[in-house]
């Protein structure tokens, strides 16, 4: 077990470090390079003077020794000019002697995660907040998904052809093919707007950043997690159907046990195993209706980040947004492994 | 002339969408009639949830053909703005309008006057142009790399499957906004990755065509050399394109030009999914490989190509077939989302994503503009799911 985790956890520094150099790869091309040299600077600057403003923020080093550099397995970067120092590890204006007393590296390992040309702030700071604030969101939209899902899921699968099944799983289709776009557009327009009057909830959670209530958090949960539900629920059904028709379900029924009681005491245990798995890989997919709930709902969490930076090409806060993606991603695939083997005997023996 | 009534609205609209029914009801008349000799397509119609999905699937594939080819369905010019229609409701009568013109704005003016009807069933022809074909384009790639990968596993088997979870761990929006901006674009980036990407149908059809008939010389080398000339110029034409960073045909020779942004769309939809179709294959060829028939293939002394190529692939169809149904539906939600951050494709374009990007900015106030395509595209994906389940219960049956 142990070597299964350390070597999972190698995958996922390898992945990390290839996924973030491609990150920075395509930021750091010219292009992109020069339309943040315009909006930082000036949007008149010729095409020299783009190239001094790139050469005097480190902009303009290799590729490699800027990835070096962020990574912080390179020196930083300094500039000497007649008034000063400036460089990678140093604020501001330094004198040449501050200047050599200033940390070499610093980089991601020494915990310097660079900083936001958008938000002018540290982007350690701006990551730390806005997860907090996706965190809440998370919470929330597991708390209504996971039970709603898995007790659709049982529902459906306990008498498999029946009424309630064709209708639970029709609903459940219904929603895996309705994307957090279309609900929410959906949603905002019965719900919150003036044209049809109902304005039960609010059409943004932007005030439900500090203080969230039903009013205005239900709706963006309610987006996100119709979206995931219907695929769980299907899972759920499908492994639900399969232990109802097993050996030792139809042994108990023989034997006379209340229906609710096969349902509670055998199958449920059993049925609840795969479900698990894409629970935790749904992930992923959580993440990407976040960006867009977000969007949609203005409110500004860890997605509308990500489309900030992505939209404004801030190279360092992109960095620090994927390098957490693809954690939360490989964690929960490593979790789901995991739980897998410790929930299932079967495996766990052979 | 008099706004219309809902009742009107809802029967002048049915009415636009004539030729659609039209053609539905002969298509599922031929079909049903026939079904017992098409095969799994015509099991579909022994299934309702089949059918009803079919029928969805159909209606807008119909609407946006006859929408996009023969200009039909569509009242109005989609990028036509007509002053004083801003955000008038549906059933509004048209300020000014000529003899020609039809009346009425059937669901009402967007933000910029243009009529919202007509540009959702102009949006139609977009998605039923990129979405199969981008789709097909993902099999390709996950079959050429898939299936090699289950059968041999080992080293080449680590190799792929890291790639395709390093594509997967990425955040899908992440990575369309590092593809799709004009920067990336400019640098070029998008056309390099569509020469590579689209090189796989190629190599697909050649390993195909080959592993079949490399015993019989004569017939292989003139097949091959039609087939691949004809896709290559295809290839070619597809990848060059004039003023970008890889123009490599003389404009002479380039049989059509796509036009700007749908290229770089399309590539990124490919390049996202041809991961997921890979694993999938994968699964299925480690699956199927240690079957009977494959073993006795292996005796007969059929080269691995062959081996995978007409004793896996043929096997494993009913899945994919499933799945690219399945996977259709997810691209058209993709090309939604690609439109709704308002990436790729022209702002002015009325392809479904946008216009719901661009009616939401409104939403509490008119709800009209958003509502049509949404629900369009919620009836389209919803359709194709319900195609999905339809096939894999018939599918199963036998």
């Amino acid at each position: 077990m142990g070597l299964f985790i350390l070597r999972r956890v190698w995958v996922m520094v390898l992945t990390a470090l290839c996924l973030t150099f491609v990150v920075f790869f395509l930021t750091n091309l010219y292009p992109n390079l020069e339309k943040l040299a315009k909006t930082q600077g000036n949007m008149r600057m010729t095409d020299e003077e783009v190239a001094r403003w790139l050469d005097n923020r480190g902009y303009g080093a290799p590729i490699l020794s800027k990835y070096g550099q962020w990574l912080g397995v390179w020196p930083g970067w300094t500039h000497e000019t007649e008034r000063g120092v400036t460089g990678r590890c140093i604020d501001g204006l330094a004198t040449p002697e501050q200047a050599a007393g200033a940390p070499r590296f610093c980089g991601v390992i020494q915990g310097d995660w660079g900083y936001s040309t958008v938000f002018r702030d540290e982007v350690s700071g701006i990551v730390g907040t806005r997860l907090g604030l996706t965190g809440k969101l998370m919470l929330w939209v597991l708390v209504l998904m996971v039970p709603a899902a898995l007790a659709v899921g049982v529902l459906a699968g306990m008498r498999e052809g029946s009424a309630t099944d064709r209708t639970l799983s029709t609903f459940s289709i219904a929603t895996t093919a309705t994307p957090e776009y279309v609900s929410g557009v959906i949603f905002i327009a019965i719900f919150a707007s003036s044209a049809v009057g109902l304005k039960w909830f609010k059409g943004t959670a932007t005030s439900a950043m500090e203080d969230a209530n039903f009013e205005n958090f239900f709706l963006p949960v309610l987006t996100i997690a119709l979206y995931g539900m219907g695929y769980i629920a299907r899972m759920t059904r499908a492994s639900m159907t399969e232990v109802m028709t097993a050996q030792y379900v139809r042994t108990a029924r023989l034997k006379g046990v209340s229906f609710p009681n096969i349902v509670m005491k055998h199958a449920l245990r059993n049925a609840l195993i795969a479900p698990f798995t894409v629970i935790m890989l749904q992930f992923p997919w959580l993440l990407n209706g976040v960006v867009i709930v977000e969007t949609l709902f203005n409110y500004k969490g860890f997605g509308w980040t990500l489309v900030q930076a992505a939209g404004n090409n801030d190279i360092e806060l992109l960095l620090a947004v994927s390098v957490v993606s693809v954690i939360v991603v490989l964690v929960t695939q490593l979790i789901s492994d995991i739980g897998y083997v410790y929930l299932n005997p079967r495996i766990r023996i052979s | 002339m008099d706004p219309l009534g809902w009742g009107e609205i809802i029967a002048r609209v049915l009415w636009q969408f004539l030729p659609v029914w039209v053609s539905l009801v002969a298509l599922f008349a031929i079909s049903i009639a026939f079904k017992r000799r098409l095969g799994l397509y015509g099991k579909l119609f022994d299934s309702t949830i089949g059918m009803i999905g079919f029928a969805l699937v159909m209606f807008w594939v119909f609407t946006g053909i006859y929408a996009g080819l023969f200009d039909m369905i569509a009242t109005h010019d989609p990028l036509g703005q007509v002053s004083g229609m801003k955000n008038k409701g549906p059933g509004t009568p048209l300020q000014g309008a000529g003899e020609a013109d039809y009346g009425w704005y059937l669901l009402g003016g967007d933000n910029l006057a243009r009529d919202v009807f007509s540009r959702m069933v102009t949006g139609s022809w977009v998605v039923v142009q990129i979405a199969p074909l981008a789709t097909l384009f993902a099999f390709m790639v996950g079959i050429t790399l898939g299936l090699p990968a289950g059968f041999y596993g080992g080293r080449l088997d680590t190799f792929l499957s890291f790639l395709a979870n390093l594509i997967l761990a990425f955040p899908v929006i992440l990575l369309f906004y590092l593809l799709v901006t004009p920067e990336i674009v400019a640098t070029g980036v998008p056309n390099y990755m569509a020469t590579v990407l689209f090189v796989f149908p190629l190599i697909f059809m050649a390993v195909l065509l080959n592993s079949r008939f490399h015993t019989k010389p004569g017939f292989r080398t003139p097949l091959l050399i039609a087939v691949l000339g004809v896709m290559g110029w295809l290839y070619l034409s597809l990848i060059s394109e004039a003023g970008s960073k890889v123009a490599v045909l003389p404009r002479a020779l380039d049989l059509f030009d796509i036009p700007g942004g749908i290229l770089v769309v399309f590539v990124s939809v490919v390049f996202v999914n041809s991961p997921t179709v890979f694993r999938i294959v994968r699964g299925l060829a480690m699956d199927i490989k240690t079957r009977d028939y494959v073993a006795a293939a292996q005796t007969r002394g059929e080269g691995p190509w062959y081996i995978m190529l007409w004793e896996i692939l043929p096997n494993a169809r009913g899945p994919l077939i499933v799945d690219f149904c399945l996977r259709i539906g997810y691209t058209t939600i993709l090309l939604g989302t690609l439109g709704f951050f308002g990436l790729g494709l022209p702002p002015e374009s009325p392809d479904w994503g946008s216009t719901i990007n661009e009616g939401r900015k409104l939403l509490s106030i008119y709800l009209h503009p958003a509502l049509p395509p949404a629900l369009a595209l919620l009836s389209l994906v919803l359709g194709l799911n319900l195609l999905a389940d339809g096939l894999r219960e018939e599918s199963l049956k036998d």
